[in-house]
């Protein structure tokens, strides 16, 4: 409705900047309010006649649609405030069209949410696929941006055409196709089998799990920033929602070994994906791929919750579901930011490519401040957000020894070796993200003229930070509003009765706990004590001066690791995962060259042969088209008479 | 809690702070002794850092202030993860703030400010010493892990002191998984500390150094409280090593100050063979190639995964 609004004068930029985004922002606050507090009340259900006449929509609201809503509100509130003062006049897509779509992408998605039934549920997954298509083709007049939101748009419906296959299954022959008679109907194993495989691929698709990832990479970039976090910080969650629902309710019991499959993939995916990201020399590819990243690692507790489940441990089920969460959450909040940060940053300098920033931390201290808060919590430092998700997953793993399957129970617990390599790695990726962005000299005269981020901007950013230090430092309290959600969906919620406000402890045989503000306290007690003591006893001041650096004395910007240099270790140590081309000069060079390609082994080994072959089997189908009317009579001739022989 | 038990936290955190230097100035007067030189003073440490505080700091123009935040930020969290690490008694109330997964997400804090600050000024070696700091990091980080998953999969639990009680209170027994997982666990410790043979602590040869790279541009107290945390880190790192394979000594649930005190000269006499055991580690090993770091560490992360599996295979 809000989008609706800017309709009627698309080319107002005040009235789309000042008004429009600002009451989006306030909804999605609202909503997150709503939705959190409902929590713990009772489903809600209701049918809306609307659409096709004799086709009602089924909507309804439980625990596991509400934890949803609430990170779709807080995460979008925030970005719709940096929205306000992002989006200009003159690049690309009028504002007030772009501002129609970005609330129809936000509503969609809160539709996906709550729809009841496969009709529904396909409509507000397609609304969602198309607006945010134009919302990534926002700037169309560059063709990389053509191509990239092409690829995503048929990313987009090849995985939505296996979702829609597998609510086909899930109706079991009844041809309803509400998710009350999903649920209500029982499956044979092959076809529940069918049924999870075709969700997990179809969601899958959206989510960006191995080896459906391509769309990611190119089409974040291509966005607008705060689309960019939309779709990683919010869109891909919806996928995540999707696969929860599909297996946990409308399935309702996962048999245990469904879970391997998710979890294999998500591992992959996730060092797969950080992999890739310590590479990037694009600051917005570099965060696509750590989404890709951060996917696995949902995807990597997803199945250990559907072994933990199907094995009849549902307490541990419910952990692993609540790391889901949370990390979906975390996600969310710290994603948005760094993509918002990087807005900022293309804002301020036009440029993406790390190898022509540096030094912006003197230029805009408040968005460099900022993104270092999502930088830290999503390399996983406590006490931030991001590594209270990946406790909870690596504490949940430290008991997948457990499970009653002989040879299973060993591999599981390496799961948890990849899961911190890959966290490990993560902080890598992010180091690299900042230091080469906001740190060190600028690579470029014209950084100088960098502008710190305006007033809306700001706003948009502090939001979604102090969202990270929040959901950071009292998990108890968010693992309390999770747990409702874990209720529904496994029939149990880790044990919190009687623990202290500022202590996480959800595994009570175990005796472990962590507590950030603790932690927080004492980091910055001895960080103050240590400022004063060093103050108050020494006294020295201090003395400004040219950088020594071993008394090189001609510092140069150039001099400086390049995003390229700054990957080269990963390069090095896990040569197998790319493809490479590289150009070295040789040493008799007056003009030396360095050029180095990565580029991603499934492009050349699955994609481009897929693509291939289509194109040949529409070739050949081509052959039908003679172009001449007599043929074509002789076709229509044909099929009458084939039509007839089959109905006598 | 009572007050008597936090006074004891604080004073096996102050012990700490007090031993890091020793301890650091032990091993390098045994890696001396070792190689037939004259070695320096064990106090060497303590005048070097009462030194730098003395200093007038000096600092690149172009510096941000996250060049002068991040040591005290490495420093706190060097303290805070001493904290947490049961150096001396295992009851101590700080060991329910952060388990063992926690502590390394501190040392990982640390690693991550050095690593920004190094990048802040822009040099040609401070990039370089910040790239190989987290390449070194990112490999050791999960054998660490693996290292403490092993244990904690022996003792049923994540939190430092409580592995360092259950694995004492046993029956001593020999678990194969915890000697794979011991060797694992010294070539982090080496790794991680940048001792040979994947870094020198000795060395200011540009090429090849990557902690002192890091430092370069630092002065002053600055300097100092970075050395004190590069030597605080050393001694955690020993002090969880004693927590996982010798945790005998320590005293075990008891917050007294009496107790700690008495626990004292057990983890004297650790630290005191430890540190002899990794001068004559450094001593017959060679420096390796910055390239064959890594292969180190996969060893390393290798070898805490066989130690996993192991534990898994034979449930010992």
């Amino acid at each position: 409705m809000v989008g609706a609004v800017g309709l009627l004068r698309p080319h107002s930029v005040a009235l789309v900047r000042r008004v429009l985004f600002p009451l989006g922002a306030l909804i999605g606050v609202a909503l997150a309010i709503v939705a959190a507090l409902s929590l713990t009340e009772p489903v809600e259900q209701a049918t809306l006649h609307i659409g096709l006449p004799d086709l009602p929509m089924h909507v309804r609201l439980d625990n596991l649609s509400r934890v949803f809503l609430a990170l779709l509100g807080s995460a979008s509130a925030g970005v719709s405030l940096f929205a306000a003062g992002y989006f200009r006049k003159g690049e690309g897509t009028a504002p007030g069209v772009l501002g129609l779509q970005y609330h129809l992408f936000l509503a969609s998605m809160g539709f996906v949410l709550v729809a009841d039934d496969a009709y529904a549920f396909m409509v507000a997954w397609e609304t969602m696929a198309l607006t945010s298509y134009f919302l990534v083709t926002a700037q169309h007049g560059i063709p990389e941006i053509r191509s990239a939101g092409f690829l995503y748009l048929l990313m987009a419906h090849v995985g939505a055409i296996a979702i829609l296959l597998s609510f086909g299954i899930l109706q079991g022959g009844t041809w309803l196709f509400s998710f009350d008679a999903m649920r209500a109907s029982t499956l044979s194993t092959p076809w529940a089998t069918a049924a999870f495989l075709l969700a997990l691929f179809g969601f899958g698709a959206k989510a960006g799990l191995l080896p459906l990832h391509v769309w990611l990479p190119e089409a974040h970039p291509a966005a607008p920033s705060p689309v960019s976090a939309l779709m990683s910080g919010v869109m891909l969650k919806t996928a995540i929602y999707g696969v929860l629902r599909v297996t946990f309710d409308l399935i309702g019991d996962p048999l245990w070994w469904w879970g391997l499959i998710p979890l294999g993939l998500g591992l992959a995916t996730a060092i797969f994906g950080v992999v890739f990201a310590a590479v990037q020399t694009d600051m917005k590819r570099l965060l696509a791929y750590s989404s890709v990243e951060n996917i696995g690692v949902l995807f990597t507790g997803i199945g250990l919750a559907i072994v933990f489940h199907g094995v009849g441990m549902t307490e541990l089920a419910a952990l692993a579901l609540i790391a889901v969460l949370y990390h979906s959450l975390n996600h969310a909040f710290m994603k948005s930011l760094l993509f918002l940060g990087t807005g900022a940053v293309l804002h301020a300098t036009g440029e993406r490519n790390l190898g022509r920033l540096g030094g912006l931390i003197h230029r805009m201290p408040w968005a460099a401040w900022l993104t270092l808060v999502g930088v830290l919590a999503i390399a996983g430092l406590p006490p931030l957000n991001g590594f209270v998700s990946e406790w909870l997953l690596l504490q949940t793993f430290l008991f997948s020894h457990e499970v009653p399957q002989p040879f299973v129970n060993m591999l599981l617990p390496l799961g948890a070796a990849i899961v911190a390599l890959a966290a490990a790695l993560a902080g890598y990726v992010m180091v690299k993200f900042f230091g080469i962005v906001f740190l060190g000299q600028p690579r470029e005269s014209s950084l100088a003229a960098a502008h710190d981020v305006g007033g809306f901007e700001k706003a948009g950013l502090v939001w979604l930070a102090i969202g990270c230090v929040l959901l950071g430092l009292l998990p108890r309290q968010v693992i309390h509003s999770l747990a409702a959600a874990t209720e529904q969906l496994t029939g149990a919620a880790p044990n919190l009765a009687g623990q202290s406000w500022w202590l996480l402890a959800p595994l009570t045989e175990r005796d472990v706990s962590y507590a950030p503000l603790v932690l927080l306290a004492v980091i910055v007690a001895v960080v103050v004590a240590t400022f004063l003591i060093v103050r108050v006893v020494y006294r020295r001041p201090v003395r400004l001066a040219a950088p020594w650096d071993c008394g090189c004395g001609r510092l140069d910007p150039r001099m400086q690791d390049t995003a390229e240099g700054f990957g080269q270790p990963i390069r090095h140590i896990f040569v197998s995962f790319f493809a490479m081309e590289r150009d070295l000069p040789s040493p008799h060079d007056l003009a030396p060259r360095y050029r180095v390609k990565v580029s991603d082994r499934l492009w050349q080994g699955a994609y481009l042969p897929i693509a291939d072959l289509l194109q040949r089997a529409a070739n050949s189908v081509a052959w039908l088209q003679q172009g001449r009317i007599s043929v074509y009579l002789t076709y229509s001739f044909i099929t009458l008479v084939v039509l007839l022989a089959v109905m006598l | 809690m009572s007050t008597v038990a936090w006074l004891t936290q604080f004073l096996e955190v102050l012990a700490a702070l007090i031993l890091a230097p020793l301890f650091l100035g032990w091993v390098n007067a045994c890696r001396a002794w070792l190689q037939n030189r004259r070695a320096p003073s064990v106090l060497l440490p303590y005048h070097g850092i009462r030194k730098l505080f003395h200093k007038d700091a000096v600092i690149a123009a172009s510096a941000s202030p996250l060049f002068r935040v991040a040591p005290y930020v490495v420093f706190g969290a060097m303290v805070a993860a001493a904290a947490v690490i049961p150096s001396m008694g295992t009851g101590l109330p700080f060991r329910s703030a952060a388990d063992a997964i926690a502590l390394v997400g501190l040392l990982a804090i640390a690693r991550v400010f050095m690593s920004l600050a190094a990048m802040d000024i822009g040099t040609a070696f401070g990039t370089l010493g910040a790239r190989r700091d987290m390449m070194i990091g990112f490999l050791a980080e999960p054998a660490l892990l693996m290292v403490i998953f092993v244990a904690s999969l022996l003792s049923a639990t994540t939190a430092l002191p409580l592995i360092a009680e259950r694995l004492v209170v046993q029956p001593l027994a020999l678990y194969p998984s915890l000697a794979f997982t011991a060797v694992a666990f010294t070539m982090v410790l080496l790794a991680e500390n940048a001792r040979i043979p994947v870094d020198n602590p000795a060395t200011h040869l540009e090429l090849t150094m990557i902690h002192e790279a890091m430092l370069l541009e630092y002065s002053a107290r600055h300097l100092a409280l970075m050395e004190w945390a590069a030597a605080l880190k050393l001694f955690n790192y020993a002090c969880i090593g004693f927590a996982l394979f010798v945790p005998w000594g320590a005293s075990i649930g008891s917050t007294g100050i009496g107790a700690m005190a008495l626990s004292l000269p057990a983890l004297l006499v650790k630290l005191a063979v430890a540190g002899l055991w990794l001068a004559l580690l450094e001593t017959v090993s060679a420096k390796l190639r910055v390239f064959r770091a890594p292969e180190f560490m996969a060893t390393a992360f290798m070898f805490a995964v066989l130690g996993l599996l192991v534990h898994l295979l034979l449930g010992a």
